[in-house]
């Protein structure tokens, strides 16, 4: 038997694998296709204070190996999800962590003022990386002193362990890394998407509604390495790693790399159950290398 | 319930140059759907087609366990479908969305462009079922797009409009005499490009019957997950693969 315990803050998940906030709605979508009790933690779609429509259609491109999205956060707001949604949810054994958005500091202390008094609630992602919103988001994500900033206010309003979802358009991530971590951050994870878009060269005009958007899938997964590898030896709090993971092989290479946990995103829109394999395959690895704890994996990749 | 399958490619029956009919086939039982419910099929062997493709269900054989669609090539992913060979797994999810309402419906005119005749067939038998009187108002560009009519005829009347007037009347199906004629229909139903459809709207708002209309904007999940297809109505975006893809079309924003 394979130990598929992680350790990220205050937070002991049972494995690894993770969903990516934005891919996997509130997990109930996905109820149907798997068991969500299997999951090491679900990071639920991106709350704002109020609620907010998001962007006009179209929100979305293919490119040929990932794709763009502008969705812009669209959700309720989060008095709603903790009287409408939570209660739907909580039950489920695995980790709940709230993805935490605003467009000023006020506005991301307000939303984790709330879910700080919401008993199960054991962590959140702060998300400074949205790249589809007019204000804030990943404004914040891609300077360090405002980095810094909100990790730093948020950190005052809150008692449990705190994940801070780190932009990948910055020139050096570790910098941003080591700002968070030293304003209390309990952990980053990275990476979020990379801001691309697509043009449509019969009308030429663009295919998205907000002419940029985020790009996720294959395509990035060999920056997002990098930026794990990097940022893995920048600071000493856990690295929860992704983009692009499409299967075991990715998984283990982000763990390799120094990746503590991982999330599965736009791998979950072509196979719902996707999360369950690369599960799997974890463990079929561990067993073929004389693993015992999936853990020690973490940062061992070995020198050329 | 939602589910994901694995199908085997069961066979084409090719409509004309570049629409098919694909019939894939499980060993497992077909999940029970309604007319409106659409799949999300992953294609094989397609390089730069990287997520699914969702379709209208065409038919549904339960003794058989085969599920068909209607695929008018447009691009990579359709014209990738059209080379399946025998044995070739297709994973579909299915069934998708919300379908088509037909309580209260006497007299119905289903108005269809293009590849949007494809809900059509399980439509027009649930309303033939429920005792409804159905007419079929399908528009095409020219005679050679006019497809499964003898389908359509097993379950009421076919009108056609070709633009260039190689069959039925001359014009956009919006012009078709049917509208204009003594008009009893109590509810139309429609399916096609967007430009028809709101044409089609505007018409049912004037004469003051519902219309349902069935929207194909582009998805990434399919499932209610990643608020990529939604739709502006009266009550804020909704998702088109969940909260649709069928809307009265009362309730949207582009009819106003």
């Amino acid at each position: 038997m394979v130990d598929l315990n992680v350790h990220i803050g205050d937070l002991q998940l049972k494995n690894p694998v993770g969903t990516a906030s934005g891919t996997f709605g509130f997990g109930e979508e996905y109820a149907d296709f798997m068991d969500l009790n299997k999951l090491g933690a679900i990071y639920v779609k991106g709350l704002t204070a109020k609620h907010r429509e998001g962007n006009p259609y179209p929100r979305m491109a293919e490119t040929s190996s990932g794709m763009l999205n502008a969705v812009g956060l669209q959700n309720k707001g989060v008095d709603y999800f903790i009287s409408n949604i939570w209660p739907r949810i909580k039950h489920y054994d695995t980790e709940i962590i709230p993805n935490v958005n605003g467009s000023t500091v006020e506005e991301y202390i307000e939303v984790t003022e709330k879910l700080n008094e919401v008993e199960g609630i054991n962590a959140i992602e702060l998300n400074i990386s949205c790249p589809n919103v007019k204000e804030g988001g990943m404004a914040f994500g891609v300077s360090c002193p405002s980095a810094m900033a909100v990790t730093e206010a948020v950190r005052n309003v809150f008692d449990k362990t705190l994940i801070v979802k780190l932009s990948p358009n910055v020139t050096d991530i570790t910098e941003i890394a080591k700002g968070v971590e030293d304003m209390g951050a309990d952990a980053v994870s990275l990476v979020n998407t990379f801001l691309a878009m697509a043009i449509d060269v019969k009308t030429r005009r663009p295919v998205l509604s907000t002419v940029t958007g985020g790009l996720s899938g294959p395509a990035i997964k060999p920056i997002a390495l990098r930026m794990v590898w990097q940022v893995y030896h920048a600071i000493k709090i856990p690295v929860i790693g992704m983009g692009g993971i499409m299967n075991a092989t990715d998984a283990i290479e982000f763990m390799l790399a120094g990746a503590t946990a991982i999330q599965i995103g736009t791998a979950n829109f072509i196979d719902p159950q996707v999360t369950l394999k690369i599960m799997d395959g974890l463990v079929s690895y561990c067993e073929e290398q004389n693993i015992s704890k999936i853990s020690d994996l973490t940062g061992q990749l070995r020198n050329i | 319930m939602k589910q994901i399958q694995d199908f085997k490619f069961s066979g084409y029956k090719w409509l004309n140059y570049s629409t098919y009919i694909l019939t894939l086939k499980t060993d497992e039982s077909v999940a029970g759907l309604e007319p409106g419910n659409f799949a999300e099929l992953q294609i094989p062997d397609a390089p730069g087609v990287f997520l699914r493709r969702p379709f209208s269900i065409l038919d549904v054989d339960h003794k058989k366990n085969t599920l068909s669609f209607y695929i008018k090539i447009v691009g990579k992913g359709t014209r990738q479908l059209g080379k399946l060979k025998l044995g070739d797994k297709v994973s579909v999810i299915y069934p998708l969305g919300n379908s088509f309402t037909v309580n209260g419906t006497q007299k119905a005119l289903l108005v269809g462009g293009g590849s949007g005749v494809a809900p059509f067939l399980l439509l027009g038998r649930k309303l033939k079922k429920h005792g409804v009187d159905v007419t079929f108002l399908i528009g095409a560009r020219t005679k050679e797009d006019v497809l499964l009519t003898e389908e359509f005829e097993k379950l009421g009347k076919v009108l056609v409009t070709t633009e260039d007037g190689t069959m039925g009347q001359t014009g956009l199906v919006t012009q078709h005499s049917a509208f204009t004629d003594d008009f009893t229909f109590d509810k139309i139903y429609t399916c096609g490009p967007d430009p028809m459809m709101k044409a089609v709207a505007r018409i049912a708002k004037e004469k003051g019957i519902d219309c349902e209309a069935s929207l194909e904007n582009m998805m990434a999940c399919g499932i209610g997950a990643c608020l990529c297809c939604v739709t502006e109505t009266i009550h804020g975006n909704k998702r088109v693969c969940t909260e649709g893809p069928v809307f009265n079309t009362k309730e949207l924003v582009w009819l106003i």
